[in-house]
């Protein structure tokens, strides 16, 4: 028997969040909308049991109404909304789960939501709420009335495996057959594959063929990273270089050798970068994209960036400790009519990817502590979800040499067909019939299952329980298995592999990418001491099989050959890729500067890259750990943003604490590829500083998001921006320890803003010492650290005040000294406050200094043969703005040098002031109140 | 002096096991994190340890509601054990997700409030935040453990999307507080670390998530379990709040947790 249990939460928020929604897609009639949570449960219970399963479980007296066996009576219309059928219903797992507990006759679930919507509302406005608001169709589906309930069946495979025959195909037939498998490769590499399989006189199977794709895809194997590229550079003179380049991650690598810092435990070769924390600890960091996934499903698709990350730590037997997520979205007010269809708008996409973001970190436990979020029109269809990670793990501690004989073991959630093709999926363009074509390249996550393999892995680890681990991400088991059993071979068998739902082929198993695995390495004899360790922390362990020996990759379904292939095919059959990049420097602009006033800088403190985000910072916990010790919002009233986070991992010895900062300018990039590498290095590294990081020990991650290589254009501005950067680690010293491409963030040919995401990590050496941009007192003098430029091109003045200017600021070339000064300063106690200018240049360091303070600001701007305009917002690197007690000046001036210079001080007052020169007598020229500045950059928050 | 053994229960998605922790051994007492799976199979027992802090996270990720399902397990497989605990007035703590366990467990606020007229829900912004706070600890809670701190501020960081505490009849509030059963209230931010003892009136973000009375924690009648939203936990040292208004550690609370143990 199937009885229908409806609960409603009179007061549920979630009903006031659809009608506020509403508006904002177009449906203005919604007065009110009361959200039902359905449940179908199956089985045999009396009506006693359906009374104990709603009072202890179900149903809060104070909170809920409850109706039983009763058709729901519509009022207004009405929409049900249920996951598709292979889509983890948690919640009816769950309540299955609880009937058991409470001893119930066994029973299935299926639940939905239902939203009863009052209000004038025609069919289209219904049929509009659903699609933009109440559903999402990529893993629900949605009816008006009531939807039948589709109970998960036994999870059984369909074993079987297909051979595809390739010899006679001619090359149109092999690109058709790439495109309508979704298996991203070109014509060279199917070439190469039909080559194999001829000379071995056999057929590949769907398997061989999908594993192939995913070993060889961009995502797994960065094959435009390793290509061999002609740039053809044409200067704003006229000029033109032809250079070639020998593959572009091996260029970052170089660097990095060339560098070699003592500190630097490992770089590149693994899913994390690693350096030294302290004696005992070293710190791993890694930071991924998720960006196709979050285009179509916001909020899975960031959960899982989330997830995939965290477990890249894991997959160097690190403990993860705090996650980073920076954030590039379309406007959130583009006029519905500019949406390109099959996309979704740029409210929605933020919502989700917020949502998605923090129910990940909050659920696995770990501060979301630093990132930033950038609107632009360049990213509407193709938003970006850099999400990172941060873990500890004892020197020395991680294993990375599997042995023959060795089990191979996957630990964590069971498989469906989520994210098949993922990893393919990501090399591919998208437009309107994206969704249709890849729906199942989206994952969902369970946090919680990941949350058991981080303390399973942290104990397996300090117990030696395994030989070798990597993380299961793109390509689920056949990327993990086949790169770990890279020199022995493997042979595994997938029948073993527990399934969420049938009907799975054996290809699909091993391709799935599914969320929250990891494959370790255990001997034999370890294998008892690993199993009891699962269970007593609830996680699933599958024993796959072993690896041989062979040098083959050997995957079976129980007797069905799977595949049977040479690892030496696998993992060297890839043909190089030659290409093609073009860049030509635009031509320098004559701009026209307005004249500055208040509404100028209250302008720039409003403007979305500016303004406050603490309405999404608020919805990450950061301060789980116990360890935040410069947090992203500071002051008195904790809404001046943050330059980095200070973080003290829990149970370290000493007072060493970690930093991470970042930078980002994708504005720069539009006209200066290169350049943008060593402004986004000069930003991640100065704000690192800012809170007390030493220069000397830092290292970074490069994260690069761009269009389509294999067209000449996109490609050359990828070559410009991968020369800043071995520029800049070479000026700034400071090795990349790892980094991540996301390619062809393209809608019908459109493409993003070449963006590059620098992120660093520092130590702070004593967390005492650490400050912020909010410590500042009344009488402190201010410096300025650094030199203003007259380039205006890729500043947020620019474009908020449509001034056209083309030309970059100029990167600095021996940027180390003034950190290092700056640096001695803050350990020297010296600096009492310190706040890094970039976007929005001197104007708006100033101002969320003295809001973050809560103090007023007086300030002399320098001239430097500028207008003061271009002086109050320009944009030059190396900038910093500090505070120190009148009394230490000389001892200021003797550690800064010429680096810095007294251009203002703190006030008592409520206002904050540029003058063109010191002296209260001088001409004002821009003058904000407190709670002017705090309505534009806060809102609505007392000031 | 000896170190009370101190029970800290681990289910599936616990996070804030570890500061629980690190907390209750800076304030002198042995902490034991122990899976819940080894408690149901017997290794460890509830009877051998002083007293029992629930620590907050998300077990089992939120199902069945905050909470939830750990109550459900609570009530079901260790039902005597904790009644024993009751009885012999052993300090229960809950922290966040942990309150949320004694409350829908019925340990909080305890037989009086039966049938249930109080519980926890989503915030009124209708979703997690994570804030630093300041809390009182009430006078008026004079049976519990906490009361050698009654009057203290503590300031430390809320982090939940579900601890407004909500109630079906405003009258329950009154009685509460009569019964001496409203532990810490939300607190106006002061400037200094003297208490201010100016209540947060409803009004965000002083009472973070709209909670009644500006109810922050509640301890049952007897005084032994008591339970809180914000996480004092986090605030056992001094460089963890350095920004701000300052001073307020969370520590005395685990001090006080930890001599009742005693």
């Amino acid at each position: 028997m199937t009885l229908r249990i409806d609960v409603t939460a009179i007061d549920d928020p979630e009903g006031a969040r659809v009608v506020a929604g509403a508006p904002l897609v177009g449906v203005s009639g919604l007065s009110r909308c009361t959200v039902t949570r359905v449940h179908h449960v199956d089985g045999d219970l009396s009506d006693d049991d359906v009374e104990r399963l709603c009072s202890e479980v179900l149903v809060d007296p104070v909170v809920d109404t409850v109706k039983i066996g009763l058709h729901p009576q519509a009022e207004g219309r009405a929409v049900e909304v249920a996951p598709m059928p292979g889509v983890t219903d948690s919640d009816a797992r769950e309540l299955e789960q609880a009937a058991r507990l409470l001893g119930l006759p066994p029973v299935r679930v299926a639940t939905a939501r239902r939203y009863d919507l009052v209000g004038h509302l025609d069919d289209n406005d219904v049929a509009v709420l659903t699609r933009r608001l109440l559903a999402n169709d990529t893993i629900e589906h949605a009816l008006e009335g009531e939807l039948p309930p589709e109970f998960a069946g036994a999870a059984e495979a369909h074993v079987h495996v297909d051979d595809l025959e390739l010899e006679e195909l001619s090359d149109s037939e092999l690109l058709a057959l790439s495109k309508q498998r979704v298996l991203s490769l070109d014509l060279a590499e199917m070439r190469a594959i039909q080559a194999h399989f001829v000379a071995e006189r056999r057929a590949p199977t769907d398997a061989e063929l999908e594993t192939l794709a995913q070993t060889w895809s961009e995502h797994c194997v960065h094959k435009t990273f390793r290509a061999n590229i002609q740039l053809t550079h044409t200067a704003s003179d006229g000029t033109v270089t032809l250079s070639e380049h020998d593959g572009l991650l091996p260029a970052l690598r170089d660097v990095t050798e060339e560098l070699d810092p003592w500190w630097l435990r490992s770089a590149f070769v693994d899913d994390a970068g690693i350096i030294a924390f302290d004696d005992e600890y070293d710190l791993a960091f890694k930071v991924e994209t998720h960006n196709h996934p979050s285009a179509l499903e916001p909020f899975g698709g960031a959960n899982t960036g989330v997830g995939g990350v965290v477990r890249d730590v894991i997959g160097v037997s690190a403990r993860p400790i705090a996650c980073t997520d920076v954030l590039c979205f379309g406007p959130t007010d583009l006029p519905d009519d500019e949406l390109p269809e099959g996309v979704l708008h740029p409210r929605r996409i933020r919502e989700g990817v917020i949502a998605g973001v923090g129910d990940y970190g909050n659920k696995l436990g770990l501060p979301t502590v630093n990132g930033t979020v950038i609107y632009d029109k360049g990213y509407v269809a193709n938003p970006l979800v850099y999400c990172g990670a941060l873990g500890l793990l004892p020197h020395g501690s991680h294993p990375t040499q599997p042995l023959v004989g060795d089990h191979i073991i996957s630990l964590g959630g069971r498989v469906g067909r989520d994210g098949i093709h993922g990893a393919t999926f990501s090399s591919a363009g998208m437009d309107a019939s994206t969704v249709d074509t890849v729906g199942s390249a989206v994952q969902i996550g369970d946090p919680i299952t990941e949350k058991g393999v981080i303390e399973v892995i942290e104990l397996a680890r300090d117990t030696k329980l395994y030989n070798a681990i990597t993380d299961c991400g793109a390509g689920g088991l056949s990327s993990a298995v086949g790169e770990m059993g890279e020199d022995l071979g493997v042979e595994v068998d997938l029948a073993v592999v527990p399934l969420k739902y049938p009907g799975l082929q054996p290809w699909e198993i091993w391709l799935s990418e599914a969320q929250e695995r990891v494959v370790i390495a255990v001997s034999p004899d370890k294998l008892t001491e690993l199993a009891s360790l699962c269970e007593s922390w609830d996680v699933e362990p599958t024993d796959l099989g072993t690896f041989t020996g062979s040098e083959r990759l050997v995957v079976r379904h129980g007797d069905t050959s799977v595949v049977d292939m040479p690892m030496a095919f696998l993992h060297d059959g890839l043909p190089r890729r030659e290409m093609v990049g073009v860049w030509v420097d635009p031509a320098p602009v004559a701009v026209t500067t307005p004249e500055i006033d208040a509404a100028t800088v209250l302008g720039l403190l409003a403007h979305p890259d500016v303004a406050s985000k603490e309405d999404i910072v608020r919805r990450f916990d950061h301060e789980v750990r116990g360890g935040t010790v410069v947090r992203p919002y500071v002051g008195p009233h904790a809404d001046g943003p943050a330059d980095a986070a200070v973080l003290k991992p829990l149970g370290t010895p000493g007072t060493t604490a970690a930093v991470l900062s970042n930078g980002i300018c994708p504005r720069v990039g539009r006209h200066d590829p290169w350049a943008m590498a060593l402004l986004a290095i000069d930003e991640a590294v100065r704000n690192l500083v800012a809170v007390g990081g030493d220069p000397d020990r830092v290292a970074v991650l490069d994260n690069f998001c761009w269009g389509d290589p294999t067209k000449p254009d996109r490609l050359g501005s990828l070559v410009r921006a991968v020369q800043g950067c071995t520029d800049g680690a070479r000026r700034y010293a400071m090795p990349f320890i790892s980094g991540k491409d996301s390619l062809f963030n393209e809608f019908d040919g459109e493409a993003i803003p070449g963006t590059l995401l620098i992120s660093a990590l520092g130590l702070v050496p004593d967390l005492h010492q650490a400050i912020d941009s909010a410590g500042m007192q009344v009488g402190d003098e201010l410096w300025l650290v650094g030199r203003g430029s007259g380039a205006l091109g890729g500043s947020l003045a620019s474009e908020l005040f449509e001034l056209g200017a083309t030309e970059v600021p100029t990167p600095l070339d021996d940027p180390l000294p003034r950190y290092r000064a700056v640096h001695q300063a803050i350990r020297g106690g010296l600096i009492t406050a310190a706040h890094d200018c970039s976007e929005g240049g001197l104007a708006v360091a100033a101002a969320e200094m003295a809001i973050a303070a809560r103090r007023g600001i007086s300030i002399a701007v320098p001239g430097e043969q500028l207008d003061p305009f271009t002086a109050l917002v320009n944009e030059a690197p190396g900038r910093l703005l500090v505070s120190a007690a009148a009394a230490d000046r000389d001892a200021m001036g003797l550690v800064l040098g010429d680096h810095g210079r007294i251009i203002g001080e703190v006030t008592d007052g409520d206002r904050i002031t540029f003058r063109r020169k010191a002296g209260s007598e001088e001409p004002v020229l821009v003058e904000l109140t407190m709670v002017e500045a705090v309505q534009a950059n806060v809102g609505g928050v007392s000031p | 002096m000896t170190r009370p053994p101190v029970l800290i229960p681990h289910a599936s998605g616990t996070n804030r096991d570890q500061e629980a922790a690190q907390a209750v051994e800076l304030a002198g007492g042995d902490a034991r994190v122990v899976h819940v799976n080894r408690l149901r199979n017997g290794e460890v027992s509830f009877a051998e340890h002083a007293a029992i802090l629930l620590p907050g996270g998300f077990s089992y990720g939120d199902a069945l509601g905050a909470g939830g399902r750990l109550a459900l397990e609570l009530r079901t497989w260790f039902a005597d054990e904790l009644e024993t605990a009751v009885r012999k007035g052993r300090p229960i703590l809950g922290i966040c997700n942990g309150f949320q366990v004694l409350v829908k467990s019925g340990l909080l606020p305890g037989p009086s409030d039966m049938p249930r007229q109080l519980t926890l829900t989503e915030n009124s912004l209708g979703r997690f935040e994570c804030r630093w706070v300041t809390l009182r600890v009430e006078e008026s809670a004079a049976n519990s453990w906490i009361s050698s701190i009654a009057g203290s501020v503590i300031r430390c960081p809320i982090a939940h999307g579900e601890g407004k505490v909500a109630v079906s009849d405003d009258s329950i509030v009154p009685a509460l507080h009569d019964r001496g059963q409203i532990a810490f209230r939300y607190q106006a931010a002061g400037p200094s670390t003297a208490p201010t003892h100016q209540a947060a009136e409803g009004i965000y973000p002083a009472n973070p998530n709209g909670s009644v009375a500006d109810i922050a924690g509640l301890c049952d009648e007897g005084g032994s379990v008591v339970g809180l939203m914000p996480h004092p936990e986090d605030h056992v040292l001094d460089w963890q709040r350095r920004s701000g208004p300052t001073g307020g550690l969370g520590l005395p609370l685990f001090a006080a947790f930890v001599e009742a143990a005693r």
